[in-house]
């Protein structure tokens, strides 16, 4: 099948490009841009005037909630939930049930994700048996069953010991570790930032220090064992500063940041939002701040949508009661371009976020349109506004702070290895 | 973002804080409240028809006797009807969500809830939820609020002291874990209190408390010097497993109130706490019987602030 998308204004960061230009698809590939190849036959040919055409979208976070979890989310609803986000290619967190601790459960979501053949699923393997923080997992193993890095999720790993031991294994093979920084003691039973709000609303709080004491002991284990540290969820605008020294310094690390974070403050807690309880909390405007530095001067190299689909019965609740998490799958595109529009960047360097980033933080050689590069692409209106309605999502989660929100960048049409798996 | 306390004529249609509430609202309640003092006191039907016909729920998802009694006799004198629901010991714990509650309770056509919950914001969450014409009242949300408290604490210093503009009053005690303590905070504040003054060690306050307009000490002597009320606050006994206190008694020596300590304060000073009280942990017993406690007047009044809550709120439409 060939498709010809024509007209479209191309925004692929890794060859700056940001210009009219069409693509020529071909067997699954890029097979050239701008000019069409030699006796090239377009099947379908997708009018993408006043369209943006990018490269699919990587997510670092998506919560599939398969296995374990399925009367939340199931990977038929999340998948498509993906593809109409834009998204082509998603990292999965191990924190199902059971945990991906295992190859065989990693087969077996790897298989049940290609039958849908939708986006490409990468799963994250769980650092520890059963997230418990204390037994290895076979990592190798889990590699070679598809993991593409290991993770304790949002799982507490408390014994420093394991955790440089893990380290040291994973620096073995040099398989990437993933871990969001957060001391166990001082977040416990916490459910917001511990600042103002928390304290006007009388919520338990997570401080700063739970962040910046976890993250120092990450850092330090990194540099002792020389493993591949990608720091996931950063929230403050101290453990940003953190992040930016040991960048400085020279240390292999990476960091995401969630949309919800880069958009939303403790302020939009209001009078106790449940779907504003997040996991890190939502942190001061200053934190807010320095999160957006931090993505403008590469110290935060990924945006992720931090997917967690959450049934209505556990979500509504009394803020400290109800389950933590926001579906984001949706609005990952709409929330990068709206940072990009509000910071005043450039889409091609905001969309590297969401695209280039991710793909380097995967390991993975995606997240460009080269020719000669499988096609996943996100043709998108960059123009559409629309309202988010929690019943016009697809993901089976409803649960968003930015609900009755109107936002700006609406997908029309996702291809995968050249394939469309979604038009609107 | 609506002030979902009143609806849109400005007017109560749920009790559930202080913050943010006018100070027209604060001081309606306190004046009528006052109406209502001599209804406690002086005559010998104690009944009004107020609420003749109205259903009140009281709905305890959190045991309290004592205010879940005061609300009681509050909306029986009233003439309401009332109904007492423990919630803690029934539906919760044969798996019911909160809102299946909230929706069965206003299928038997409550006009009025007085709810407590164990976690903060469970007072605005079910008032999200019950039906337009269903008030709600706040008899305690976790650290959140409790605003009839604060408004019979201030009811009660108002009877006292007259004025709030020339008043110092310091809270002492847990102020984090206190949902008295914020109430009282943001009322003080509100009717024209100049300053407020919380006095506790560092592990029984919040962060930033100093942005709820409050000046923060750490030492009995400073902070209780020159002051006109005294605010105190229940500590719990759990605090000492937390690790936020190592004892009990080391506590009572800094900072219970003690009639030394009281020395500091003005002459003529009023002292007060929510109860239950421990005595000999953060008040000593002569303080608490003393001539400068008004703490039995606090509940006598808080009868009177309830009612006048209720009232207020059955005379509001949706």
């Amino acid at each position: 099948m060939s498709i010809h998308i024509k007209n479209g204004r191309l925004i692929d960061p890794k060859n700056n490009i940001d210009a009219v230009r069409d693509v020529y698809i071909t067997a699954g590939k890029i097979a050239a841009i701008g000019k069409a190849p030699s006796g090239f036959v377009a099947d379908r040919v997708i009018d993408a005037s006043g369209l943006m055409v990018v490269p699919g979208l990587i997510d670092l976070a998506a919560r599939l909630r398969e296995p374990g979890y399925e009367y939340m989310a199931t990977l038929e609803s999340e998948m498509d939930a993906a593809v109409a986000g834009g998204i082509t290619s998603l990292a999965c967190p191990p924190d199902t049930d059971p945990p991906l601790d295992e190859p065989g459960l990693v087969e077996m979501l790897k298989h049940r994700a290609r039958t849908l053949n939708q986006s490409r699923v990468y799963p994250v393997g769980a650092l520890t048996s059963g997230l418990q923080g204390q037994e290895l997992t076979e990592m190798a193993e889990l590699v070679d069953a598809g993991c593409v890095a290991f993770s304790q999720a949002d799982a507490p790993l408390t014994d420093t010991r394991v955790l440089m031991r893990a380290m040291q294994y994973a620096a073995t093979f040099g398989f990437s570790v993933w871990l969001r920084p957060q001391d166990s003691f001082l977040a416990k039973n916490g459910v917001a930032h511990d600042g103002e709000v928390a304290t006007r609303c009388g919520l338990a709080a997570i401080p700063v220090c739970a962040e910046t004491i976890a993250l120092s002991t990450m850092l330090t284990l990194a540099r002792e064992t020389g493993v591949k540290l990608h720091i996931c969820r950063i929230s403050s605008a101290a453990g940003v500063e953190m992040v930016r020294v040991a960048k400085q310094q020279g240390l292999a690390v990476s960091c995401d940041v969630s949309a919800q974070h880069v958009h939303l403050s403790e302020m939009d807690i209001g009078f106790f939002d449940p779907n504003c309880h997040l996991i890190p909390p939502l942190r001061s405007q200053r934190d807010r701040a320095a999160l957006r530095a931090g993505l403008l001067d590469g110290t935060i190299d990924a945006i992720c949508s931090d997917h967690t689909p959450v049934d209505e019965d556990v979500k509504q609740l009394p803020f400290a009661e109800a389950e933590a998490g926001a579906t984001g799958l949706e609005l990952l595109l709409p929330l990068v371009l709206k940072w990009a529009k509000e910071d005043k960047l450039s889409l091609s360097d905001a969309l590297a976020k969401a695209t280039l980033q991710p793909a380097r933080i995967l390991g993975l050689d995606a997240g460009h349109l080269s020719v000669g590069a499988a096609a996943d692409v996100c043709v998108f209106n960059p123009d559409a506004y629309w309202k988010v309605e929690p019943a016009a999502l697809k993901s089976q989660g409803k649960n968003t702070p930015f609900n009755g929100i109107e936002v700006q960048g609406k997908v029309r049409f996702t291809l995968i290895d050249g394939k469309l798996v979604y038009q609107a | 973002m609506n002030n979902p306390q009143l609806n849109k004529h400005g007017e109560l249609q749920h009790l559930l804080t202080t913050e943010g509430l006018p100070v027209h609202i604060l001081r309606d309640i306190l004046d009528k409240a006052a109406t209502f003092v001599d209804v406690n006191d002086g005559r010998e039907i104690k009944k009004i028809p107020l609420l003749h016909g109205k259903s009140v729920f009281n709905v305890f998802f959190e045991n309290s006797t004592r205010t879940r009694t005061t609300f009681e006799i509050a909306a029986k004198r009233l003439s309401a009807d009332v109904v007492n629901l423990n919630i803690g010991s029934s539906s919760t714990s044969k798996g019911e969500t909160l809102l299946d509650t909230v929706d069965n309770l206003c299928a038997m056509h409550a006009d009025m809830f007085v709810v407590r919950h164990a976690q903060s914001g469970a007072a605005h969450f079910i008032a999200r939820h019950v039906a337009p014409e269903v008030h709600v009242i706040n008899a305690g949300d976790g650290r959140h609020a409790h605003p009839t408290q604060a408004l019979l604490d201030m009811f009660t210093i108002r009877h006292y002291k007259k004025e709030f503009h020339n008043l110092r009053v310091a809270i002492v005690g847990d102020v984090l874990h206190s949902r008295v303590a914020r109430s009282q905070i943001h009322a003080l504040t509100t009717l024209g209190v100049p300053e407020v003054r919380v006095i506790a060690p560092k592990t029984l306050l919040p962060a930033m408390v100093e942005n709820l307009g409050v000046q923060v000490y750490h030492d009995m002597a400073q902070g209780l010097k020159d002051v006109d009320v005294v605010l105190m606050l229940r500590l719990q006994n759990e605090r000492m497993q937390g690790a936020a206190l190592p004892s009990a008694q080391e506590y009572f020596k800094y900072y219970g109130l003690t009639e030394e300590k009281l020395a500091r304060a003005k002459p003529d000073a009023i002292v007060m706490h929510p109860g239950p009280m421990n005595r000999g942990v953060e008040i000593d017993s002569s303080v608490a019987d003393g001539a400068h406690s008004v703490i039995l007047s606090q509940v006598t009044f808080g009868i009177a602030v309830r009612m006048a809550v209720m009232s207020m709120l059955a005379g509001t439409k949706a």
